[in-house]
């Protein structure tokens, strides 16, 4: 990654090209400057999101009380308490990766250690099939399939917390297994063999020494499986119930943070619309640590 | 006997996450294409035929335009990360971290931003140029990291080549490295493609959610995922809204081939 920077930018200018004419010069130069102008808008446009977020979301926040916004039970129309919602994310992604977490990473070993080339070639795709489908399909999905299968072993309305988790477990494996996969291949192989060849068991080497040492890896696709499951939206949306109620149960309903700016958004006005925006900045604040978390991993890792 | 145990595990999880795609794939169309009917593509939508044919042509309008902003400002990017940029410049670092920062924000918060910002702040109204600029933003950082690996795959040694032949930096980026890089930004494209036709969320605030094909930039449209969400949604056209999931599927599996054929060919040397 360095060396092209270094050399290009370095080197170049230092000896610049043999035919130099003033119009080309010129163009480089422009070239430049549009080269950059395109550049900014990454940090223009993400700005601009924080700006127009938390000064339409803080103030309501203030003027409604912090700690009864963050830790208010009741939601309504003219009282916003999002302690429910808080509570919801944070149990539906705890169970969702919980439950996919060890499938994926699962999948993964097999996927790297121990599928014939040949399924390789028909399952590859298939993970990016699922990366590709929409999470309005998935939610649809579990909207006919898993709700109606609550429904009929619990009882209840079969839109809940378990329909939203077991989605969500689904949603985030392609994420987890081709993260997980790709950390599992980069274990140079003479840790494979190096093992193999003190007499470990081919099972046993890849359990016990592979897998191991693809750690940091692994732990940075379980992080980015948790973002991706506490931003979902359409798809939770479908299953969840989406009471504004502090979370009771596996099967009653639940409703997370994003969940609370779609329900509500489409009648909202005034103080109430500015509490979804802050429901937003809200959700903001978690997906900034978790991204934090996930680039001082990639960091660390990268050393 | 605990590696027997958790090779089992493993075979076991393969089967499970496979056995479920396959077990969508399939539920999906065998649900949804009995309902592909010619009247569910009529030009005009009714709330009797329920056409997805606006939605359709409407997500190929929000693809188009977004990939028309998009690409060469995350390909310019690109470049100047790649190729112009000193990495030590403190600006040149926050890019790459913005960049970073807008891949990991969920779609909701695109929608929230798009709503307050496009459709109110700037008066865009519910319209599909609202909603082309709310996605354009979220497919950005797509293009930017795929064009980025693309050209740091391509090595010092063709860019030096080139300029030990007399070419300036321009013409060695569009000429020499820019063909060599070319099937790693297309598959970048390729895969923001896919993002924005699965879409809903950061959609529904600002394109909003109208039946009919948007007749100007400043109307409002709705795409076919969101069609679908709507149909599901109000429960009384549930087959219509298979026949949509199974056009989606249809979507994903093009653009996946895409992809599968661009990468391909940079496997195959990069010609």
């Amino acid at each position: 990654m360095e060396h092209i920077n270094e050399g290009a930018a370095g080197k170049t200018k230092r000896r610049p090209p043999v035919r130099k004419t003033a119009k080309t010069d010129w163009k480089e130069k422009i070239m430049h400057g549009v080269f950059f102008m395109a550049a900014f808008t990454s940090i223009l446009s993400l700005v601009l999101i924080v700006i127009f977020i938390f000064t339409n979301g803080l103030p309501m926040m203030f003027e409604y009380g912090l700690t009864d916004f963050i830790f208010g039970t009741t939601w309504n129309r003219t009282t916003f308490g999002l302690l429910p919602m808080i509570t919801g994310s944070i149990l539906v992604t705890l169970g969702a990766v919980g439950l996919g977490v060890p499938i994926g990473v699962m999948t993964a070993v097999f996927m790297a250690e121990f599928c014939p080339k040949r399924l390789y070639a028909f399952l590859k795709p298939a993970v990016n099939l699922m990366a590709g489908i929409p999470s309005i399909v998935y939610g649809f999905f579990a909207l006919r399939i898993i709700v109606p299968q609550i429904r009929g072993i619990f009882g209840g309305p079969g839109n809940s917390m378990l329909a939203a988790i077991l989605l969500l477990a689904i949603m985030i494996l392609p994420t987890v297994i081709s993260l997980s996969e790709a950390a599992i291949r980069s274990v140079p192989r003479s840790y494979f063999s190096g093992s193999m060849a003190l007499g470990a068991s081919h099972e046993r080497s890849i359990f016990s020494v592979v897998v191991p040492a693809a750690k940091s890896g692994i732990f940075s696709s379980i992080v980015l499986g948790v973002g991706r499951a506490i931003g979902e939206t359409m798809a939770v949306v479908m299953v969840a119930g989406n009471q504004p109620l502090m979370p009771r149960g596996l099967t009653e309903g639940v409703r997370t943070l994003t969940t609370n700016i779609v329900m509500e958004m489409a009648y909202a006005s005034g103080q109430h619309r500015d509490a979804l925006v802050a429901t937003g900045v809200v959700l903001f604040v978690f997906i900034m640590i978790i991204n934090t978390t996930f680039l001082i991993m990639k960091t660390k890792e990268a050393k | 006997m605990t590696s027997k145990l958790m090779k089992g595990l493993v075979y076991a999880s393969a089967a499970f996450t496979f056995g479920m795609l396959g077990y969508l794939v399939i539920y999906i169309l065998i649900n949804g294409v009995r309902f592909l009917t010619p009247s569910l593509f009529s030009w005009q939508y009714s709330t009797s035929n329920v056409s997805m044919m606006p939605a359709l042509m409407t997500t190929l309008m929000v693809v188009a335009g977004t990939l028309l902003i998009a690409t060469p400002i995350g390909v310019f990017t690109g470049f100047y990360l790649v190729d112009y940029a000193d990495r030590k410049n403190p600006v040149v670092r926050a890019i790459g971290m913005a960049t970073d920062t807008l891949a990991g924000i969920p779609s909701i918060i695109y929608g929230l931003f798009g709503m307050l910002f496009f459709v109110i702040f700037l008066e865009f109204q519910f319209s599909l140029i609202a909603g082309i600029l709310t996605v354009t933003i979220m497919s950005l950082p797509v293009i930017i990291r795929a064009t980025e690996e693309a050209l740091i795959a391509t090595g010092m040694p063709i860019r030096q080549a080139s300029y030990a032949l007399g070419a300036g930096k321009l013409r060695t980026l569009f000429k020499v490295v820019l063909p060599v890089a070319m099937p790693g930004i297309l598959s970048g494209v390729i895969l923001a493609t896919g993002r924005i036709v699965g879409e809903t969320a950061a959609l529904m605030f600002t394109l909003g959610t109208a039946t009919n094909l948007p007749g100007s930039l400043f109307a409002s449209g709705r795409t076919l995922s969101l069609h679908m969400y709507i149909l599901s949604q109000e429960g009384r056209h549930v087959n219509e809204a298979y026949a949509t999931a199974v056009v989606l599927l249809i979507f994903v599996l093009v653009i996946n081939a895409l992809s599968t054929l661009v990468s391909k060919r940079l496997a195959g040397g990069g010609k």
